[in-house]
């Protein structure tokens, strides 16, 4: 069974009225468990409305024709939507911003306490999320999350929602208005959030290099339409795809192309620093021989 | 949850109510509120909703986007208009049943309440709906001038204003994340009774507060680096300017008001009824 199945799903906002916008257009998706897809998009292309039907948060708009499953649960019925957003992990932009409890630990706690677990549960289950963030319990739980500084608090707002251990994570920039360091650190925590708590994760970003670096698959969305499903290889060496519908290159492939344009031979379908060091060093050894 | 709240929202067509001067649509509106407390007979409800209408046509604003601003007063209308009906005693029984007595007075006050209420929520919703937050500002910073001559500081009332009505959309739309956010994590905010509910917005009000705060203090440092209030004399780039739409809509809107109290205090007294002679019997 599929994690996720969307059939020709549309989205319009304010329909009727001179604000009216046709956000989702016939979306097809299906998203097996166990895969790192990562969400492209410009902004306003809709990636954010797709993924808020995920977890029930936006309504579909006409049931007769789309459909959205998500483990085998359909988006659309109230019954069992608390169900369905437990076992849909969302991080939101700047989650940060969500914190409201007077301590770290009673913030990470309110999902689990949602889910009507036992004391232990949920203590263990903040405990471990702590853990799995890389914060100090003993010396970050009985702290005011409002004390924390940027990088931790968007620590603290991870692991509020990788505490109710949700089976499929959803993130949506997670790395947005971080320093270098913080970034590299949030994305190491994805990685391994991929590996040990949530078996599929989808990827909302701006940047190509993270996505090239961790998706096994790149859905791409232009104004409202599904206009690429592929792997992150294919994707990008579709340079004109990219370019139209508004998207950077990642680095190493912008490297790339500046060093076949010097005549250097090197394949399009470099997405990744690594890629292209292994590449030079391939081609360095070659001259040699 | 918000998205329903349309009171407040503007409606861009570029109708000549539109380009109307802030201050005359903020007078007229006065104006016209007023002199729907003066209302006294059917005639009078019948003449308003005629030139509602016809400003709404003007206007070119779909009816439902008044309409929708009366959605949100619609149980307040009702259960106001039950209580006057009950609660009326005098005149002609028309029903009797235990306790409860329906008089053609009770009736009467009912209605015209429920009509009132329904006619002055719309006449006022006009305004936000066909004026931006920043020309209401502008045209409250201008009407407020003469209230310098005793030390009120107009400018600075203006500036909060017009940064309380920018932020009127930013905080909704943040509102909705945070929910969303909250809700994600298993939040009770769309079900449950009502203590279940308010309980309920906490994780959502405080988030809030702290944001409002946090970007309060960020404003306040960009408009610093900018001189705000570095020299009393800021001129504005948008002057406000009468032009003739604004004598029409005045004539127009003054008309009204004088039929309307006419209809009040001089027809009765040289033996004209409108309403008998419109409804006749009905009544």
């Amino acid at each position: 069974m599929a994690a996720i199945e969307i059939k020709n799903l549309n989205f319009v906002y304010s329909a009727g009225t001179p604000f009216e916008k046709h956000a989702l257009k016939d979306i097809n998706l299906t998203i097996e468990e166990g895969s790192f897809v990562g969400v492209v998009g410009a902004t306003g292309s809709g990636k954010s409305t797709l993924i808020q039907h995920l977890n029930g948060l936006i309504k579909l708009q006409d049931k007769k024709h789309s459909s959205v499953f998500v483990n085998g649960m359909d988006a659309s019925k109230r019954a069992t939507l608390k169900k369905l957003r437990f076992e849909v992990g969302m991080v939101f932009q700047y989650p940060e911003y969500q914190l409201f409890a007077d301590t770290v630990a009673k913030d990470i706690a309110f999902g689990p306490k949602n889910m009507k677990l036992s004391k232990e549960e949920i203590d263990a289950r903040v405990a471990r999320a702590l853990e799995v963030v890389g914060l100090d319990y003993d010396k970050i739980a009985s702290r005011s999350p409002f004390d924390l500084s940027g990088g931790e608090k968007r620590r603290v707002a991870i692991a509020g929602v990788i505490a109710m251990q949700p089976k499929i994570l959803v993130l949506d920039e997670p790395v947005a208005g971080l320093d270098p360091i913080g970034r590299e650190e949030i994305l190491a925590l994805i990685k391994k959030l991929h590996e040990e708590v949530s078996p599929t994760v989808i990827l909302v970003s701006h940047n190509m290099d993270d996505i090239a670096v961790l998706a096994d698959r790149i859905v791409a969305i232009s104004d409202g339409r599904l206009v690429a499903d592929c792997s992150p290889k294919e994707f990008f060496a579709d340079r004109q795809l990219v370019k139209d519908i508004g998207l950077d290159l990642p680095m190493a492939a912008r490297i790339t192309d500046a060093l076949v344009q010097k005549g250097v031979p090197l394949s399009a379908d470099i997405v990744s620093l690594t890629e292209l060091a292994d590449a030079l060093s391939a081609l360095k050894e070659g001259a040699h021989v | 949850m918000f998205r329903d709240v349309a009171f407040g929202q503007y409606y861009p067509t570029g109708s000549p109510v539109h380009k109307l001067d802030p201050r005359t649509k903020l007078l007229l509106t006065v104006l016209f509120v007023i002199t729907i407390f003066f209302i006294k007979s059917y005639f009078g409800f019948m003449l308003t909703l005629v030139v509602l209408l016809a400003i709404v046509i003007v206007s070119r604003l779909p009816i439902v986007s008044v309409l929708k601003s009366v959605r949100g007063i619609l149980l307040i209308v009702l259960i106001s208009a039950a209580i006057n009906l009950f609660v009326i005693k005098d005149g002609e029984v028309l029903a009797h049943w235990k306790i409860f007595t329906i008089t053609k007075n009770g009736v009467h006050t009912a209605i015209k309440l429920a009509l009132r209420l329904v006619l002055v929520i719309s006449g006022a919703s006009l305004l936000p709906l066909t004026t931006t937050p920043v020309e209401l500002a502008d045209g409250l910073e201008k009407l407020m001038i003469p209230l310098k001559i005793i030390k009120v500081p107009v400018r600075d009332i203006a500036m909060i204003m017009s940064i309380a009505l920018r932020f009127v959309p930013t905080l909704f739309e943040e509102t909705q994340k945070i929910m969303n956010a909250q809700k994600a994590r298993g939040a009770a905010i769309d079900h449950g009774n009502i203590f279940k509910r308010i309980g309920a917005m906490m994780p959502v009000l405080i988030p809030l507060f702290v944001n409002s705060f946090r970007r309060a203090d960020e404003l306040s440092f960009a408009m610093d680096a900018r001189c705000y209030n570095a020299t009393d004399r800021r001129t504005k780039m948008k002057r406000l300017k009468f032009g003739w739409g604004d004598a029409v809509a005045a004539l127009f809107l003054l008309s009204y008001t004088v039929v309307i109290l006419l209809d009040r205090y001089y027809f009765k007294t040289v033996g004209i009824d409108i309403d008998l002679m419109i409804f006749g019997e009905l009544l």
